[in-house]
């Protein structure tokens, strides 16, 4: 065994235990290891980590595939509704949604997309159930209410004008969102149903639509422009998408 | 099935380890495979070629990435009191390393385990980070000298106390 002419660095020491060392320069390494127990020792610990992490993690990689992982399910969930200038995919959530993390409970944190859209639920299930105070500024004072909103929310707050469906401005509200204020708009229809518009920064500036749902309600999201649309309703899907592609056309030419 | 769903397909339970690793809670982690999936087929179409698997674990690493930073700005949801299932006394051993992960910074656990649990080259980590292959080894060298003193320091500390 020779010693080695160049002394081995930290790097060729990791490049030797992950296999990416020249093979040419393999015998050096063992060499100079058989020489400084201190580095073999280290180079050693390192197996030891790699070997932990493969006891604690391959488990998981074995695992029977959830059914909402399914290749087949996700393919089939809806795609249509490609949609004005964005193309809107609507994905539905399968097991996980909205009511499966509540039910989850608070030690676990949901992914941003769903953290939105809860905290537009909630504001929806608390308010549209109040019968005296559901809003702040009445929906009378629609041109106050949009300039206040906007003013303070800082992007463009306008309430979308939604008598074609049969829904009359209740009023607004503000409310505190994910990252900053957030608005929230209540309409409602002759008949008592309520629908909730919630904005607010969005996490990202994607744009693709999304469908959650709970147990008595749902809601639409997207993104546009990094500010974030909730609209929120009953469950009946076809009417909330008829509501949503309204407050969507509206912002969309808001331009906001 | 298409060939790209297949292939799609046979890195699922790779992702799931990878994602349960990153992310620690089993929901969240499944929700970020979940994602990934749905990404990457809504995708199909524009996928030209090239490696699908470093593809995916692009993917899911900024996806957690994202999901890291708006949670930056929430308040931290914390279990009163230690009950997971996980953390029971059979797999003390894997208790440690996984609490070892979660004392890492994202960066260098994303590299950690790229590249020990996954096998992934420098090169294939340093082009799913988006980095230099010298930045790629600096944060793997500095997530094993610290995984290494968690390890180190732990182990004696709880027999002292006890």
């Amino acid at each position: 065994m020779t010693e080695p002419q160049i002394p081995v660095t930290e790097d060729e020491l990791h490049a030797y235990v992950d296999g990416e060392l020249p093979a040419e320069r393999r015998e050096e390494v063992e060499a100079w290891l058989a020489a400084h127990p201190d580095d073999a020792a280290r180079v050693q610990s390192w197996r030891r980590m790699a070997a932990d992490l493969h006891a604690r993690y391959d488990a998981v990689a074995d695992e029977p595939i959830p059914a909402r992982l399914e290749i087949e399910r996700l393919v089939q969930t809806p795609r249509r509704w490609v949609y004005g200038a964005i193309a809107a995919t609507l994905v539905a959530f399968i097991g996980g949604g909205v009511a499966g993390w509540t039910a989850h409970g608070a030690a676990s944190v949901p992914s941003a997309f769903q953290n939105f859209t809860a905290d537009a639920l909630e504001a929806h299930r608390l308010y549209t159930v109040e019968v005296r105070h559901p809003v702040e500024v009445p929906g009378s004072e629609r041109v106050h209410l949009q300039q206040w909103l906007t003013k303070r929310c800082g992007w463009q707050v306008r309430a979308p004008e939604l008598e074609t469906t049969g829904l009359k401005l209740v009023g607004g509200r503000l409310l505190p969102g994910p990252a900053g204020p957030a608005s929230f708009l209540m309409y409602e229809s002759a008949s008592g149903e309520r629908f909730t518009v919630y904005t607010a920064r969005a996490p990202t500036e994607a744009t693709q639509m999304r469908y959650a749902t709970g147990n008595q309600d749902a809601a639409l999201f997207w993104a546009d422009h990094g500010v974030g649309y909730v609209v929120s309703g009953g469950s009946d899907r076809d009417r909330l998408m008829q509501v949503a592609r309204l407050v969507y056309d509206q912002s969309e030419k808001d331009g906001s | 099935m298409t060939a790209f769903r297949e292939s799609v397909e046979a890195m699922i339970p790779a992702l799931r380890r990878y994602a349960r690793a990153l992310a620690r809670d089993a929901e969240i982690a499944d929700d970020l495979v979940q994602d990934t999936l749905v990404r990457a087929l809504r995708s199909e179409r524009l996928f030209i070629g090239g490696d699908i698997k470093s593809w995916l674990y692009t993917i899911l690493t900024n996806l957690n990435k994202n999901r890291r930073r708006s949670l930056a700005r929430r308040p931290q949801h914390l279990p009163l009191l230690e009950n997971n299932p996980d953390a029971s006394g059979t797999e003390a051993e894997g208790r440690d390393i996984a609490r070892a992960l979660a004392t890492l910074v994202e960066e260098q656990r994303s590299v950690l385990l790229l590249v020990m649990l996954e096998g992934l080259s420098y090169r294939e980590v340093a082009d799913i980070q988006g980095v230099p292959i010298g930045t790629v080894m600096s944060r793997l060298a500095r997530a094993r000298a610290h995984v290494k003193a968690y390890l180190d320091g732990e182990r004696p500390s709880l027999r002292r106390v006890k």
